[in-house]
């Protein structure tokens, strides 16, 4: 009824002034356009970056540390046990410890009940040298369960050339870093002969390679399955060096870091001392990103505020006549109002569809990177929390943007306008 | 005969530059169905008055009765309302929405009042255009209508109500003679077949003489009721 003219007369309005419409809608799309395109891809090459780091590194790893007894014997040695000595041992040396992590499987199955964590995982490390005639190359193999790696860390991610579960198929099979097969000049199928740190030879088949992208890590790592590594290290089975934990919550991590060492008598690290520097990197780009489409929309606001100025200014007669026929201040605001979310909602609209469009050809363009193998396209993030945040916005700078001229327009004085002729 | 409109001792005054009184003391009350011109020089005041009985002057003293209610201090919404539902309105200029069609012109009063479907509203637009001779213009648009055509499709918009009382300023003050006669024809025509009341300013003697009763103002009052 009522509302439906209100409705009518702000759709003439713009229509009759498509030029002027279409400007300030175009506003709104570019705004809003520009608002998804950038928090896609941003946000996108955020996660990418982020889960280099936060998918491959444990949220707390558990480990072995060298380092000199806390307690040196002479602090425990009667006759200078008081405080009134100062004890002065000069050149001490740390304690030669066992590099397994005591009663690991215990840790592992007390941990495993635990429901904050997702999953743990044993490692083993082991320093060999990588053998071709007579050049030696140093190396490290780590002993993992290749499905749990998969399965907690995205191991699949850094595999070229085969499939990460033939380690645990094979008992002498081997995931060689890309650096080494290239210096040895080695293809999957091939046997790798190495010497362990206790002197002794190995020969291991390559299933495939493992490419990280950082020189130094693919240069010397390489993966086998855990009884390899244990026989590479010359140790029994339930030697492990490391414990990988991944939470389900990864803001628990520090809590349950401190809990762990307490509990255990370990040395434990959470992912954010280790990594400090990658949640400000991640901060800052969304600030950018919000600051960049936020300014664009505001713009855009000013060009309909604007226009809808010079339409008022225009329209003076009308709205004296709509007046005088009995339309009050308030259906006169509501259709300037309108008119503004005319403008918002199509240009918002459209906004979208560009910025869909758009970022569906991003994620399309070729993105190659060492560190990534198997990425090969731009990561772009389709969330829908964009688009709806972005709706949004556009109604409420379009409606702000209308609202001053429309409550402008609301208290035009009708007999002055009609006398003034 | 019922009164239709009661103007109690009404004072106006303007304050831009100075304080100046325009309007002093004015009190007259006309009947259903009567025709009522108010004549006078410019600056007189006729159309001041007549601006404070339309309602959409808030800014006097004294008292204003339409149809036994009192308009005075009532919100600009209920003015607005009553506006629209009991007054129609004929101005010099014919001021129709340029944008509308000449049928959306005399529909949006009646859309806005919101009693009827709009298909009602169109066929009823329809019949006031007919009465007036116009109904073969009601597709275009208001800009593409003669001057005569275009008051009389003001008319038509005034009607669309059905209102207690239709008020115009100088609605033939810018017309030739030719259509300034058949407006006021219409007007007669209103009156003495519908029982239509209506209160007309102009400064057209012969239009003035030809209404039921002539009010001369001068410096603000009722100079002379005949």
């Amino acid at each position: 009824m009522n509302n439906s003219v209100l409705v009518k007369i702000a759709r003439t309005h713009l229509v009759e002034r498509k030029k002027q419409s279409i400007i300030a809608a175009l506003g709104v799309t570019f705004g809003i356009g520009t608002y998804i395109i950038l928090m896609s891809f941003m946000t996108g090459l955020n996660g990418l970056l982020d889960g280099l780091i936060l998918n491959r590194t444990p949220h707390i790893r558990i480990y072995n540390e060298v380092e000199a007894s806390k307690v040196q014997p002479i602090e425990m040695a009667d006759p200078f046990k008081d405080s009134n000595f100062v004890h002065v041992v000069e050149n001490i040396k740390p304690r030669r410890s066992q590099a397994s992590i005591r009663n690991n499987q215990g840790i592992r199955l007390a941990l495993q009940k635990d429901p904050r964590v997702k999953g743990i995982t044993p490692i083993v490390s082991a320093r060999v040298f990588y053998q071709s005639g007579s050049v030696l190359l140093n190396g490290n193999l780590m002993g993992i369960d290749a499905i749990e790696q998969e399965k907690l860390f995205n191991f699949n991610q850094y595999i070229v050339g085969g499939k990460p579960e033939d380690l645990n198929n094979s008992k002498n099979g081997i995931i060689l870093g890309a650096g080494v097969a290239k210096k040895l000049r080695l293809k999957v199928g091939d046997y790798v002969p190495m010497i362990t740190s206790t002197g002794e030879s190995m020969r291991l088949k390559i299933v495939a390679f493992f490419q990280s992208g950082l020189a130094e890590v693919d240069n010397t790592q390489s993966y086998a399955n855990i009884k390899t590594a244990q026989l590479a290290a010359n140790e029994g089975p339930s030697y492990a060096t490391d414990l990988y934990i991944k939470l389900k919550n990864i803001d628990e991590a520090l809590p349950m870091t401190r809990e762990i060492s307490e509990a255990f008598g370990v040395h434990a690290v959470d992912i954010n001392t280790a990594n400090a520097q990658f949640e400000t990197g991640t901060s800052i780009r969304n600030l950018i990103s919000y600051a960049v489409s936020i300014t664009l929309l505001i713009v855009a606001g000013f060009g309909i505020y604007n226009i809808l100025n010079m339409l008022i200014y225009e329209k003076m007669n009308d709205i004296a006549i709509l007046k005088a026929m009995g339309f009050s201040g308030g259906d006169v605001k509501r259709i300037f109002i309108y008119q503004a979310l005319l403008i918002g909602i199509i240009g918002g609209a459209v906004g979208l569809l560009m910025g869909y469009g758009v970022s569906v050809l991003i994620s399309k363009a070729p993105f190659e990177t060492e560190a990534l193998p198997t990425v090969k396209t731009f990561p772009v993030n389709f969330e829908l929390a964009f688009y709806i945040g972005g709706s949004l916005f556009a109604i409420i700078t379009t409606f702000f943007a209308g609202y001053l001229p429309a409550r402008k327009a609301s208290k035009i004085d009708p007999v002055e306008i009609i006398r003034g002729q | 005969m019922s009164t239709i409109l009661e103007v109690k001792n009404i004072n106006k005054y303007f304050y831009d530059p100075v304080k100046v009184q325009v309007l002093n003391g004015v009190n007259f009350s006309m009947n259903k169905g009567e025709f009522v011109s108010i004549q006078g020089k410019s600056g007189c005041g006729k159309s001041t008055l007549l601006y404070l009985l339309s309602t959409m002057d808030t800014n006097y003293e004294g008292e204003i009765w339409l149809k036994g209610e009192l308009l005075t201090g009532k919100s600009s919404n209920e003015l607005a309302k009553i506006r629209n539902e009991h007054i129609g309105f004929v101005f010099q200029f014919h001021y129709l929405l340029p944008e509308f069609s000449v049928l959306e012109n005399v529909m949006m009063p009646a859309l806005k009042l919101g009693l009827k479907s709009k298909s009602e509203v169109e066929h009823i637009a329809y019949e006031k255009l007919k009465m007036l001779d116009i109904a073969d213009q009601a597709k275009k648009r208001a800009t593409q209508i003669s001057g005569g055509q275009k008051q009389r499709v003001a008319i038509a918009r005034a009607l669309i109500n059905d209102p207690n009382i239709i008020m115009g300023d100088e609605p033939t003050g810018n017309l030739d003679s030719k259509n300034a006669d058949l407006v006021f024809g219409i007007f007669k025509d209103l009156t003495s077949s519908l029982g239509m009341s209506m209160l007309i300013v102009t400064h057209d003697d012969d239009f003035a003489k030809r209404s039921d009763r002539v009010i001369t103002m001068a410096d603000g009052r009722i100079v002379s009721e005949s």
